[in-house]
């Protein structure tokens, strides 16, 4: 059952120059994604800094206005389209729609206690008796493995993973049925990541949550997503099974990607896809397939048409020109 | 008084060099502290190490385990309060195997240290953006360092930094070198980075967190760079880093820090395929792998690394530990031992307890 679908999204930042700040160009940020999250399950948004992808999360959230694009989010049986919505018609989604964010030393008013903070989307929310909402509290504290005591310290009494602890149990409080979560570990050490890994796992199968799971470390998107999506300038050039994207990549991107991807054994063998070049401008993307400066696969038709996104069946989705004839190398076998 | 810069390099105890050669640079029992109000933070407590010519040692640790400050303590530019209590850093002399210079014991701020600092070991930072100056374009950048350790003129300097960002790959470098390093990518700035760093042809590149910053395929680009320039040098690498596929990839020897100490140390090899200690040995199976099944758990440490103020008695890594043993590892703190002269650990598991 779909949850989410979001259909041809496009961001546009208007650039400005000049005394009469006239729009001399767009950077398409997000240009055309469209994908969907079903019930229950996690779908990663993957892609280097300046991909899109925190754009996209922050267009579903409403914390943007989309450009253009839907944004259906299904509820009880009924879609609603959030990307025509104004302030007041939004207000009922907002609290089904709640995010966990990257830096939890920023994210957390450092004048307010834990309880508080987490009391607060409660109170916002019509719960109004302080009794109640502490028991709630309380309840959530548990959810995220934290004493109850820390209710009544200031966040700057706790570390890192504590923290977003603290940020998870704020997304939980209103019980929501997505939950977007922007890096949510890449702040963390390693010994703390693995704790929030498994406690994000534990409670999606808990509580059924759907995640939208926002983040650029590949080996983490592997541990918790069923799905992946991969970003690259604005678009999305290849969405499948995790199994499928990681083993059995189909853009050349995805495979680079992949082969870039430290692996923690000295005595697997390097062959890292060095990309020459940078990542391709969004205010000035090259003409074709963005990629194709970068590509070592790249024809003359890449240079001068667009490739679309095609179904390879299976849900597996590329957009290369090429993707039926490329054999792309994916990591290793499981172990 | 200032000592003799000059002195014998001391004998090597246990822990020492692999074979015959003499490392490069020697540091014995480094002890670097943070006086605050609120207490001292033993930012790096008697830490050991060898690097050897032409090779890479990597230190990894989280947060907080002093991996940075040990780097700096090389170079002697901690920052206040921090101030360096103890310890040897034996660097080789240039072309003299016998002799060997103490960094500690040469006077601050004085001549022969800063002759050291740039030309003999250069260090290369984690945020390139916060490195450099706004205000000159990365050409003058690069010259300055030439100037200050040789007698060139200014345009025989110029051209060796448009040679030097030729080489680490920057392109258009006749364009480039008059750029200032907000109009650099980040990739492009660690680029630059590496070119200030070999301006003066060192023998020992510190890395911090190189490629931290970075994004992966950038990552992978700057790897690259730094084993094609090691190679075509002979250059030593101190690699500091907290990620385990980084080193993995990229050190012949490792040292483990956890909490100011090094906990474990030995070729690289050995410490991912038969790690030692229990924080190795944890830290290594909390990692999260691109080679593992989707959705799978992963083993966890304990609790999360205690604030430096509140370090635990005895072992530091004791409350986290699950191989703990009460009444010693929380009352004593674990002796270095030697497993062979490349390889140590600190626990008590090893050594005369077991």
């Amino acid at each position: 059952m779909t949850l989410l679908e979001v259909k041809g999204l496009k961001k546009y930042f208007p650039i400005r120059k000049g005394l009469l700040r006239k729009v001399v160009g767009h950077v398409k940020a997000v240009d055309d994604v469209s994908f969907t999250v079903k019930r229950g399950e996690t779908l990663a948004l993957v892609g280097e800094s300046g991909c899109g992808k925190t754009t996209v999360s922050r267009c579903i959230m409403r914390a943007l206005d989309p450009s253009a694009g839907e944004v259906n989010f299904t509820l009880d049986g009924q879609t609603t389209d959030l990307a025509t919505l104004g302030g007041k018609g939004l207000k009922p989604f907002r609290r089904h729609l709640q995010m966990v964010f990257q830096d939890p030393f920023s994210s957390l008013n450092p004048r307010m206690m834990v309880g508080d903070l987490i009391g607060e989307p409660l109170l916002i929310n019509g719960m109004s008796d302080p009794a109640e909402r502490r028991k709630r509290v309380r309840e959530l504290l548990d959810v995220v493995q934290l004493p109850v005591e820390y209710m009544n310290r200031f966040p700057h009494a706790f570390s890192g993973g504590q923290r977003q602890r603290i940020g998870i149990a704020r997304a939980l409080a209103l019980n929501p049925s997505l939950i977007v979560a922007d890096e949510p570990v890449s702040a963390l050490d390693v010994s703390v990541q693995a704790q929030i890994i498994n406690l994000l796992l534990d409670l999606q199968d808990q509580l059924g949550l759907t995640y939208l799971f926002v983040a650029h470390d590949l080996s983490v998107v592997k541990h918790v997503s069923d799905r992946v999506a991969v970003m690259y300038v604005g678009q999305l050039v290849e969405i499948a099974s995790t199994e499928d994207l990681f083993h059995r990549p189909k853009h050349p991107y995805t495979e680079a990607l992949l082969s870039a991807v430290p692996k923690p054994d000295p005595r697997a063998k390097a062959e890292r896809i060095i990309l020459q070049r940078e990542v391709a401008d969004a205010a000035n993307p090259p003409p074709g397939c963005a990629f194709h400066p970068r590509c070592a696969h790249a024809t003359d038709l890449c240079k001068q048409q667009r490739p679309a996104l095609v179904d390879l069946g299976n849900g597996h989705q590329v957009r290369c020109h090429h993707a039926h004839v490329l054999d792309l190398k994916g990591v290793g076998a499981t172990v | 008084m200032p000592q003799t810069p000059m002195v014998d390099h001391p004998d090597h105890e246990a822990g020492g060099s692999t074979s015959a050669a003499t490392p490069l640079l020697s540091v014995r029992g480094l002890k670097t502290y943070f006086k605050l109000d609120e207490g001292t933070v033993k930012a790096v407590d008697g830490v050991s190490f060898d690097l050897f010519a032409g090779r890479t040692l990597g230190i990894v640790g989280e947060s907080g385990c002093g991996k940075s400050i040990s780097a700096r303590s090389i170079l002697r530019i901690v920052d206040r309060p921090g101030k360096i209590e103890g310890g040897e850093i034996w660097l080789q002399q240039e072309g003299d195997n016998e002799n060997a210079v103490d960094l500690l014991q040469l006077p601050h701020e004085g001549p022969e240290l800063r002759a050291i600092r740039g030309k003999e070991i250069a260090l290369v930072f984690q945020e390139p953006m916060a490195s450099f100056s706004h205000y000159y374009t990365i050409g003058n950048q690069i010259m300055e360092a030439i100037l200050l350790h040789s007698a060139t003129s200014d345009a025989a300097a110029r051209a060796r930094a448009i040679e030097l960002l030729g080489m680490v790959g920057v392109p258009n470098p006749e364009r480039r070198v008059d750029e200032y390093p907000f109009q650099l990518s980040g990739g492009l700035r660690q680029r630059v980075m590496m070119a200030m760093a070999l301006a003066c042809d060192p023998r020992i590149l510190i890395a911090d967190e190189p490629t931290t910053a970075l994004d992966v395929t950038t990552q992978a680009q700057v790897l690259n760079l730094l084993q094609r320039i090691q190679k075509e040098r002979g250059l030593s690498v101190i690699l500091i880093t907290h990620d385990m596929g980084v080193v993995a990839e990229m050190a012949d020897d490792v040292v483990v820090m956890y909490l100011g100490r090094a906990v474990e140390k030995g070729p690289v090899d050995e410490i991912f395929h038969d790690p030692k200690h229990p924080y190795t040995q944890a830290l290594l199976r909390s990692i999260p792998s691109i080679m593992a099944k989707p959705r799978t758990k992963l083993a966890t440490i304990e609790g999360s690394i205690p604030h430096p103020f509140a370090r635990p008695s005895g072992c530091p890594f004791h409350p986290r530990c699950p191989d703990a043993i009460k009444g010693l590892c929380d009352v004593k703190e674990p002796p270095t031992h030697a497993l062979r002269p490349d390889r140590a650990v600190s626990c008590f598991l090893y050594g005369d307890a077991s």
